[in-house]
Formats: structure tokens, sequence, C-alpha cells
């Protein structure tokens, strides 16, 4: 009996080094769906976080492009491999730049970029401001500098039509 | 309120600049990552028929070399592929390869038919190395100084032009650095 126990243990493990490289080798090479389905979530956020860098304004999880499907994979391998999604965005990050990223970080070299648009809308509010305040300042004006003829003359105009319409 | 008038044509006059200067760039050049930092680790069987693989190490010799990403798929890659036969001849810088994403049939085939420029050339099958060099499209030239740092890397076909003033440049700089 222990021998048979120790003949089944030894064609067990035949079998899974054979078979053991046929998996490494699939899953490396297609782009299928991590079996975990909150794995596969995070892994398909993160590929649409991901600049095809072929097509560049794809994201890999739209791109067709093998170097976006090699990608796809390299994320779902990242996460299977128990790296968080920060990680695994860091890990591609290093290889190619912050261009990758769909949504380019925050700091010094694009503070233009993210800040710019705000700033401009400032100031072009800063302007409106300032036009409406001087364009109202004129009737102001007018309405001051009738003399007191006009006065008479419009307080006139005004109780005519007042009695027109009695 | 004089030079209030002449605000409109200031900025008018920065954002033609703007643009114009924008027209100039080239979107597809993507800056690398990698510049100045080591060669990734990794290691690379022969091209099928060949006996020298490509890893890390052989980059980290003490020499200033060329790594030039290529495959038979490549169209490209034919058309610098006599800009470095020319370069192997003169024996200037010392030139590897790796084999991007390749049938080890064609790329054999390949480096028999129009010549191979390499003294060493690495097979990357899966394309992971070539991730890990951040090679987003074939062909990519990579000069590596004597202490295995990237220094500079070239997208797209090397021009006999580009060669002579841009990469053979900075290879003499960096020789002489030493």
């Amino acid at each position: 009996m222990n021998r048979f126990a120790r003949f089944i243990v030894l064609i067990f493990a035949i079998v899974s080094i054979l078979v053991t490289p046929v998996l490494v080798q699939a899953q490396s090479t297609i782009d299928k769906p991590l079996e975990n389905p909150v794995d596969e979530t995070r892994a398909l956020a993160l590929h649409k976080l991901l600049r095809c860098l072929v097509c560049q304004n794809q994201s890999i999880s739209d791109s067709n492009a093998e170097l976006a499907r090699d990608l796809r994979i390299l994320v779902r391998q990242r996460i299977a491999a128990g790296d968080s999604d920060d990680e695994t965005l860091a890990y591609i990050v290093d290889r190619y730049g912050d261009w990758v990223l769909l949504d380019p970080p925050v700091k010094s070299s694009t503070y233009v970029l993210w800040f710019g648009p705000v700033v401009i809308f400032l100031l072009a509010l800063f302007g409106v401001f300032l036009f409406m305040r001087r364009s109202r300042i004129v009737p102001v004006a007018t309405a001051a500098s009738l003399n007191a003829e006009e006065e008479v003359k419009l307080k006139k105009l005004l109780d005519d039509t007042q009695e027109g319409n009695s | 309120m004089r030079l209030g008038y002449i605000i409109p044509f200031v900025l008018f006059f920065a954002l033609a600049v703007a643009l114009y200067v924008g027209l100039g760039l080239k979107p597809r050049d993507i800056p690398s990552a990698l510049i100045d930092k080591p060669v990734p680790e990794f290691n690379l069987p022969p091209v099928k028929d060949h006996d020298l693989g490509l890893k890390s190490a052989d980059l980290q010799v003490g020499e200033v070399t060329l790594v030039n990403v290529f495959a038979s798929w490549c169209g490209p890659c034919r058309v610098e592929h006599p800009v470095f036969m020319a370069l192997a001849k003169s024996g200037e810088v010392t030139l590897h390869g790796i084999n991007y994403k390749d049938d080890p049939d064609n790329a054999s085939n390949w480096l028999a038919r129009y010549g191979n420029p390499y003294k060493r050339a690495g097979a990357d099958r899966n394309g992971r190395v070539g991730i890990d060099w951040g090679v987003y499209g074939v062909p990519e030239t990579f000069v590596v100084d004597q202490g295995g740092r990237i220094r500079y890397k070239h997208v797209g076909v090397v021009s006999q032009d580009d060669l002579d003033n841009k990469i053979l440049p900075l290879v003499r700089k960096l020789k002489a650095k030493k």
C-alpha cells in the first residue's frame, strides 16, 4: 500500500512537471481574464488608465495593438503576483515614463497643464468684471447729467404717458 | 489705458509663437524614462543558429555600446540595416541586437540573408524584455555607456545622417570621458 501511494505521488509529480510549463506559457501569452473576479475588475480598471504607446490616444483597454495586448497581460501578471494598483502602475511608469498614464500626475512640470486653464479662467473673469464695472458707470453718469430743465421735461413726458394710459 | 489695447496683440503673438513651436514637435517621440538609468536586468538566449545571446552583464563591460531593437517583420528595420552593416564593418562601436517578438526561423533567415551586424543578438520571443527597455515601436536604438547606463534612445529608422550627427558624436563624447 505504501508502495502504491508513493507510486501515485510520483505519477502526480511527473504530470505536474509536464503540465506546469505549458500553463505558465499559456498564461503569459494569452490575453484572457484573471480567474479571481475582484482581481480582474482591478486589472480592467488599470487598463483604462494606461495609454497605448503605439496608438497614443487610446487606452490599452481599447487598443488592438500587440504592445497594448502585452501590457494588458503584464498588468494581470503583476496583480496576480500580489502587486497593489499603485505598484502595478509604478512598474509600467518606471519603464515608459509618466507619458504612459492617460491622467498626468500633478507635479512641478505639469502645473501649467493642470492649473493653466483655471488661471486663464480667473484672468478672464477678472477682465469681464473690469469691463462690466466700467460700462455700468457710463449710464449712471448720463443720468446724473440731466439738468433741471431736462428733469422737468422728463417728468412732463412721464405724466403724459400715465394720463394717456388711464 | 493705451496699454490695454496692446494686450490682445501680445496675447495673439504669444499664442502664435507657442503654436508654431508646437508644429515642429514630434508627438511620436516619447521621451524614454530610462535615460541615465542602468540597463534593465535581462538575459536573452541567442537568435536561432547564432551563438551569442545578450544579457545585462554584456552591457557592463566598460565599453560604450549600441543596442538595436529589431525584427524581421519590421519594414523600417530593413531600411536602417545597411547603415548598421557599414557601422559594424568600420568597427567604431560595438552593436548588439535585441530581436523583438520574432519567429526564430524568420529572424535567423533575415540575418543570414542581409548580414549580421550584431556582435550579440538576443531573442526576445514574448516581448517582455522589450517592455523592460520601454520599447514601444521597432526599430529603436539605445546608446549605453561604459557603466551600463542608457544615455540616449533613438526611435525609428537610424539614417546615416542620424548615425553621423547624433549617435556617433555622443559615442565619441562618452568614450572621451573615460
